[in-house]
């Protein structure tokens, strides 16, 4: 039914869709939480009430993004984890603290309650670094030089930065009151600071890999893919615009910013999607060398076609049920 | 200095380890939440509620830890067993993602709703998405544990240039010891969760909880516990019967028999010895073993030596084994005993409840124990007949496994004093306030099962 060669095209591009999702679902949940203040309780507990309900099965896209490179593109991911393999053992460590973290807070004795609010905000933080850690490794291809790694620190920062802007941006979108006036205080400095960790990714990407260079500037593809870099910087522009605007009356286009960012993920994940394609571990596997057999790949897809539209409609229809402002978060 | 491959096998049965209390729980916590759900829709007593919103904060922490270090196993075969999935992915991958795709978004995607939701949907849809999360809950253990018994009888694939390759999905799924495998593990959830309810209940009604919740709630676990241990024994037996065909020297090992024999005895207890290939203080009762796995007093077991060089580590099978089956006779007395004497209408005495206190967790020992069965009776097999574990390990200099596995044993002490202490802090708190709350006092609707015009949604 399948072909082998197409099926690693729609087995890469399933698993770029969930990664993109994951960007930015649990971008913004762990944004929040590395906005989190410690000091004041109200804000950080309404806070963590506007992730409450989602934060779960925001996480469950990454597990769908790992679980489809393990399964479709198995020697990409073992290539890959051994590369990272301490990175990774941060990164999951800290989202076991920051998801216990959540829950804890919550139930444990009330004297306990600054403490895990801590460890939320840590984990969070350690989490988003750790993810752009690996995300400036594998751009630079894992070498094993010192220019890797300071790349990769500063990597590190700016996907933090770019997940405290879309975090930031959410909470305009779920809070009011002062709290809303601090999240548009947060998602304009965030903001800048994301732009500068694009930038730097943009031109450090084609400078240090000579594919991407040829790729990027080779005529007419730089035509076609002009509009990419002009429409993500004009969305900066137009996000810090809006920011000025907000708190606006009767709260008008406070979903803006967040819209905005949302654009903004999606064109840098195409720009590095595009960067690389068709190589999954960059200038070694492409993902047709890596690809699993047809047969279990077929199986799966069948399942994928039916499934992933319903887990789309029913998180649709759980956004709808929390839409608007946060209210208080209680289990019943 | 340990080497790599053997950090990694303690890292990766560490993490498994540590995985499975959780699901164990929530698995079949979960169905306990969706009939306390439905009995406060169909009755309106209020009693229903106060149980349900104690034991859904528990579901939410244990669910929460569940989800957080299984996220951890998703890597683990690729960061420690590289070669699993480049020999077995083929058959592993859509197993464990069908369990992604079928069962952890479902489960996610209505957890929202059911924890937070109850004011923003109506009474039905509330019930309704805390069957969908018990059914994903179920779900995932349907999927995994096809991929852990296809590792132990793998079927319906065939072997190419040193790969597996799927031939017939169905045969893969239920493969022969997936029945037994899956049933005996949805049950031991069963029962860990009920004797945590038990546990708990009855450690709030030693602490002078006066209210109906918790004595309500008590007899439910126990009721529960009474049908549900001599079902799992039933159903071990069936299982061990099972690797009898398909696995013996795993049964060997078990029961201790070093040396093929005719009418073997059922040893309660012995010390293996490896060296001497013989057991020492032998407690046994003659004939026994035989007459369990053969059902002849007279038949003939297989013994170790039939597998000389090619048969798992005998002592901690052997007493593994026993802990198992000792909790679960254990768990076979005392929840007739309790469920006896509330069907007298006497409460239960004080030591009672305390040893149902002692047994909160005794579903996690058993459950731990019969895994431990399970999985160091492949040995030396990952993939019984196609890989074995020494050929899957990662090269990762040791160093960097010893580090994240002290990394992940810290972490876990942490986690497991901190759900301990918030899960008892949780009870002496719902002993202290009185639970009633507005949203309570709205009688419910009352709906039929039946009637047609109750549309969802
Ligand atoms: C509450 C938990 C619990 C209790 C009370 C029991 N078991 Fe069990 N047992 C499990 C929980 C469990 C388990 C954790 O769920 C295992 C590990 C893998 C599996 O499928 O079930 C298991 C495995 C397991 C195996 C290993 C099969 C194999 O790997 O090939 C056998 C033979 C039995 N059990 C037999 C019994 C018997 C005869 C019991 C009688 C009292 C018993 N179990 C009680
Ligand atoms: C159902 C899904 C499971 C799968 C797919 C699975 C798979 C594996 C794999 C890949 C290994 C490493 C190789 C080895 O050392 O044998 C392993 C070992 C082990 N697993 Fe499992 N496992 C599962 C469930 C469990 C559970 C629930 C437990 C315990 C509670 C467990 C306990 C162990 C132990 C103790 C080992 C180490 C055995 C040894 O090295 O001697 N497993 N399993
Ligand atoms: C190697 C084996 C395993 C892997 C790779 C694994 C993977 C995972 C992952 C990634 C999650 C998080 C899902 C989410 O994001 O919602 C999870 C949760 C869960 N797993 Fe596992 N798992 C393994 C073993 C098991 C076993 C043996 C069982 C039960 C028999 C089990 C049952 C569950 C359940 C019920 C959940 C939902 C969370 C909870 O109830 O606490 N898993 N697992």
């Amino acid at each position: 039914m399948f072909e082998a060669n197409s099926l690693a095209v729609i087995f890469v591009s399933l698993m770029g869709f969930s990664i993109l999702l994951y960007a930015i679902l649990d971008g913004y949940d762990l944004g929040v939480g590395i906005l989190l203040p410690l000091t004041q309780k109200d804000d950080s507990d309404t806070m963590i009430a506007s992730i409450g309900p989602f934060w779960d099965a925001n996480e469950t896209w990454l597990v769908l993004a790992i679980g489809l490179l393990l399964i479709a593109f198995p020697a990409a991911h073992s290539h890959i984890f051994k590369e990272l393999y301490l990175p990774t053992a941060v990164l999951l460590i800290s989202l076991v603290l920051r998801g216990v973290a959540f829950d804890f807070r919550a139930k444990a004795a009330f004297s306990h309650k600054p403490t895990w609010n801590k460890v939320f905000k840590v984990g969070s933080l350690l989490a988003a670094m750790s993810q752009g850690y690996m995300l400036g490794m594998y751009v630079m291809g894992f070498e094993d030089t010192l220019a890797a790694y300071v790349f990769s620190l500063l990597s590190a920062f700016g996907v933090a930065a770019a997940y405290a802007y879309i975090g930031a941006c959410w909470l305009i979108m779920k809070t009011e009151g002062a709290l809303q006036v601090q999240a548009v205080n947060w998602a304009k400095r965030t903001g800048i600071l994301c732009f500068i960790g694009v930038v730097a990714v943009s031109a450090v990407n084609p400078l240090i890999n000579p594919d991407v260079y040829a790729k990027w500037f080779a005529w007419p593809t730089t035509l076609y893919i002009l509009p990419l870099p002009i429409l993500c910087f004009a969305l900066f522009v137009y996000s810090q615009q809006q920011l000025k605007l907000l708190p606006a009356q009767n709260d008008k286009g406070c979903w803006r910013p967040f819209v905005a960012a949302v654009i903004i993920f999606a064109l840098c994940f195409f720009g590095l999607a595009f960067s690389f394609f068709p190589y999954i571990v960059p200038g070694k596997l492409t993902i047709w060398q890596s690809a699993a057999a047809p047969e279990s790949l077929s199986f799966i897809l069948w399942g994928a076609i039916i499934v992933v539209p319903v887990i789309i409609s029913y998180t649709v229809f759980s956004y709808r049920v929390f839409w608007g402002k946060v209210q208080e978060l209680r289990y019943h | 200095m340990l080497e790599t491959l053997m950090l990694s096998r303690i890292q990766f049965a560490a993490n498994i380890s540590f995985h499975i209390l959780f699901p164990t729980i929530t698995i079949a916590l979960s169905w306990f939440l969706f009939f306390f759900k439905l009995r406060f829709v169909q009755t309106g007593e209020p009693v229903w509620m106060r149980a349900y919103r104690f034991w859904v904060k528990i579901f939410a922490i244990t669910f929460a830890i569940g989800v957080v270090t299984g996220i951890t196993m998703s890597f683990q075969f690729g960061t420690n067993w590289p070669k699993f999935m480049e020999t077995v992915g083929n058959i592993a991958g859509p197993l464990l993602g069908y369990e992604v795709l079928t069962a952890f978004f479902l489960e996610a995607g209505f957890l929202g709703i059911m924890l937070f939701g109850m004011n923003r949907v109506s009474a039905r849809v509330h019930t309704l998405a805390t069957l969908i999360v018990a059914i994903g809950t179920t779900l995932s253990a349907f999927w995994i544990l096809a991929l852990n018994s296809w590792m132990q009888t793998p079927q319906g694939h065939e072997m190419r240039d040193g790969v597996a390759f799927p031939v017939d999905w169905l045969a893969i799924i239920f493969n022969p010891s997936f029945p037994y495998r899956l049933s005996h593990m949805v049950v031991a959830s069963g029962l860990t969760a009920a004797f945590l309810v038990a546990g708990i209940s009855a450690y709030r009604l030693l602490k002078g909880d006066d209210k109906q919740a918790p004595k309500l709630t008590l007899k439910i676990a126990l009721t529960v516990a009474m049908f549900l241990t001599p079902l799992q024994i039933f159903i071990g037996d069936m299982h061990g019967l099972n690797t009898l065909e398909h696995q013996p020297q795993k049964i060997a090992a078990m029961e201790g028999v070093w040396h093929t024999e005719k009418g073997a005895p059922l040893l309660l207890f012995a010390i293996p010895d490896e060296q001497e290939k013989t057991n020492h203080f032998e407690l046994a009762i003659p004939n026994m073993a035989s007459f369990i796995l053969t059902h002849d007093l007279q038949g003939e077991i297989k013994g170790l030596n039939e597998f000389e060089g090619n048969h798992p580590p005998v002592a901690p099978l052997f007493y593994a084994f026993r802990v198992m089956v000792g909790v679960g006779m254990l768990m076979l007395i005392i929840s007739w005993a309790g469920r006896i004497q509330l069907w007298r209408n006497k409460p239960l005495p004080r030591w009672l409840l305390k040893v149902l206190v002692a047994m909160s967790f005794s579903g996690w020992l058993a459950t731990l124990a019969g895994w431990y069965v399970t999985e160091i009776g492949r040995q030396p097999w990952l993939v019984t007949g196609i890989l074995t574990v020494k050929d899957a390990a990662t090269d990762i200099a040791p160093g960097n496994v010893a580090l994240s596995l002290s990394l992940y044993l810290i972490l876990y002490v942490v986690l497991m004093t901190a759900y301990l202490h918030t899960l008892f802090t949780m009870a002496n708190r719902a002993v202290e306030i009185e639970e009633i709350t507005d949203d309570e006092k709205v009688k419910p609707v009352i709906i039929s099962m039946t009637a047609k015009e109750n549309n969802y949604v």
